[in-house]
């Protein structure tokens, strides 16, 4: 009698481990430790960006000559003050750091969200009208592919001079003619199915056709391009606002702040390490989450 | 190969290039009167009338495009603000210097991105493989530019072994190249090991292992060919990520090219010389995308029979 109970608890209590490990390996499998850690980063980024007046120590333009240049806490010559050091006029290198993740992010976000919308609504538009319609969208799409759009935003800021709301439009149209052309593929071979013709005879307008049933078929592509594009935009702005193109001061953004810090290379290496650091791993992170979602969501793609 | 192919290539191809000569007519004039530009905003207004008479600039705006049209077909594309040589000239004596360093980096790519495609594609879900994606990766996300100023904090700053500025000898190649070079040979790396994954999986090469063919003999007589066709579609962007490589690179390691020259005019705002760059880019772009065009078709005929019936 009691040997049994004894039998049955072990076996009771045994089962429910197995079924823990069995979850936690299916769990990694479905979601891998580096997926896990690259997830963990870009919220963590996104936590900054979004609280930056709380968590940063100075504000980020506060000027302070008498502690020009000071190293990181780590290092001779740091102190607590200063966690990351200070750059060339004595502001807080952290505080800087912060507010330019949030610039960056910000207008990564922006340009992407944007894109997306801007080149799948012309997508749709060049799949339901076809005609000259259609060869206006694909004009724009053989001319963005023919310049690389570094050049052409390059140019743009040369022509106008730059001002903040002029290069997140920019970062807008970036990327905006793989959406384009995805949407219009899909769309065109979605017209032709079942569902979109069911509904088409219902009576849905097209606008309802396109937007509730055939946008929601074709989203996993969108994301995954959304996924991929987002690391591109970061480095676009990142790279124009280095060559001191992009985000002017008193505003700071991740490649900005390693633009003016390269010039005390030499003296003060951390000014340009960090903001370079947390360029490298946001992209980091999000490459590896879009390969990720591409796996998951659409194997086909590339 | 049919001619139709051709001719439509050709002239998509122009017109391209029209849209975009178009397109840097219509930015230059809507970004403001360049003779206000140039004298600044308390320059007399006598001066001013002088400038927009020599440059054409009071004429209507349908003879200013057909003039400005006209001229581009005739290599005259104004002269650089700056020194008042003719913008060409600017441009051209730099262009040596850059083709220098793409020839390089061009060469280093391949030959690191596609052999270790190639590796990681017949190791597939092996160490190796996992090492090299992973390595791809990290190369694809690091921007240029810090790579850039890494390497030279290290080589140049640190340890005082390479030079970080100029192009005067070999030595000044390595740390440009390599920075040009990790992201790109990443993205061969991987466009070549999902090609050749794909290829893999083809019935042709289970037949080829079937009826006994050597493995080696499978990769290089069944698989490479094959994979090879998808790999000359990028070489159209790669041109262009190396242009864009370029300028940036050229601007961390003051590298008296192109890339250095563009950056410059812009913040000067030396439009002749912009409009001179930028037409260069594109022409070059544009021929070497109708180059990869004609040469995927005339390696794989299903393209090309696809494309014309979906042009």
């Amino acid at each position: 009698m009691t040997d049994k109970l004894e039998v049955e608890l072990t076996h009771s209590e045994e089962k429910p481990q197995e079924n823990f490990q069995i979850r936690i390996h299916r769990f990694f499998g479905r979601y891998p430790p580096i997926v896990i850690i690259a997830a963990l980063w870009l919220l963590f980024m996104i936590f900054v960006a979004v609280f930056a007046t709380l968590i940063s120590p100075y504000d980020f333009t506060s000027i302070d000559l008498r502690t020009r240049l000071q190293a990181p806490v780590w290092m001779e010559g740091g102190d607590w003050n200063h966690l990351f050091g200070t750059d060339d006029l004595g502001r807080d290198v952290l505080s800087r750091l912060i507010f330019s993740i949030r610039m960056s992010l910000l207008i990564a976000f922006l340009g992407t969200v944007i894109g997306a919308i801007l080149g799948t609504a012309l997508g749709f538009l060049a799949a339901h009208f076809r005609g000259w319609v259609d060869d206006v969208v694909m004009a724009g799409i053989d001319f963005q592919a023919s310049l690389p759009f570094f050049i052409i935003s390059l140019t743009l800021l040369a022509f106008f001079g730059n001002n903040l709301v002029l290069f997140i439009g920019l970062m807008g149209i970036y990327g905006w003619e793989r959406y384009a052309r995805i949407t219009r593929g899909l769309t065109l071979s979605a017209i032709t199915h079942g569902y979109a013709i069911a509904v088409n005879t219902l009576g849905a307008t097209p606008i309802r056709v396109y937007l509730r049933h055939i946008l929601p078929n074709i989203s996993s592509a969108l994301i995954v391009n959304m996924t991929l594009n987002f690391p591109g935009t970061v480095i676009l702005e990142s790279s124009l606002s280095f060559l001191g193109i992009g985000v002017q001061p008193p505003l700071t953004s991740l490649g900005n702040m390693l633009g003016f810090g390269r010039d005390y290379l030499t003296t003060a290496w951390w000014i340009t390490v960090f903001p370079g650091v947390a360029i490298f791993l946001a992209t980091l992170s999000m490459s590896i989450l879009g390969d990720w979602v591409r796996d998951r969501l659409d194997p086909t793609l590339m | 190969m049919s001619i139709r192919f051709f001719i439509r290539k050709i002239f998509r191809a122009l017109l391209t290039i029209c849209l975009i000569v178009t397109f840097i007519f219509v930015a230059l004039r809507l970004s403001g009167d360049s003779a206000l530009l140039i004298f600044g905003p308390d320059a007399d207004s006598e001066s001013l009338e002088i400038l927009r008479e020599a440059w054409g600039l009071n004429k209507p705006i349908w003879q200013q495009y057909v003039i400005y049209i006209s001229n581009v077909f005739h290599g005259d594309l104004g002269k650089s603000y700056l020194d008042g040589r003719d913008a060409v000239e600017v441009v051209a004596e730099r262009i040596p210097k850059t083709l220098s360093l793409m020839w390089v980096t061009a060469a280093v790519t391949l030959l690191i991105g596609i052999p270790a495609g190639i590796q990681s594609a017949l190791h597939h879900n092996t160490k190796r493989d996992r090492v090299t994606m992973t390595l791809a990766v990290m190369g694809l996300s690091i921007p240029n530019f810090f790579l850039g100023v890494l390497l030279i904090l290290l080589f140049s700053v640190t340890w005082r072994v390479l030079p970080s500025a100029g192009s005067d000898s070999w030595k000044h190649y390595i740390m440009p190249v390599i920075t040009m070079a990790t992201a790109e040979a990443a993205v061969f790396a991987r466009f070549t090991r999902s090609a050749m994954l794909e290829i893999l999986n083809q019935p042709y090469i289970r037949t080829a292992i079937a009826k006994g063919v050597p493995w080696k003999k499978v990769v290089r007589e069944h698989a490479l060919p094959n994979a090879a066709i998808p790999i000359v579609t990028i070489a159209g962007f790669f041109i262009g990520s190396l242009i864009v490589g370029g300028v940036i690179t050229e601007n961390v390691f003051a590298w008296p090219g192109v890339g250095r020259l563009l950056v410059t005019a812009v913040a000067n705002r030396d439009l002749a010389v912009v409009q001179v760059t930028i037409l260069l880019i594109a022409v070059s772009m544009v021929t070497a995308n109708l180059i990869v065009d004609i040469a995927y078709g005339w390696l794989d005929p299903r393209v090309r029979d696809l494309r014309s019936e979906e042009l």
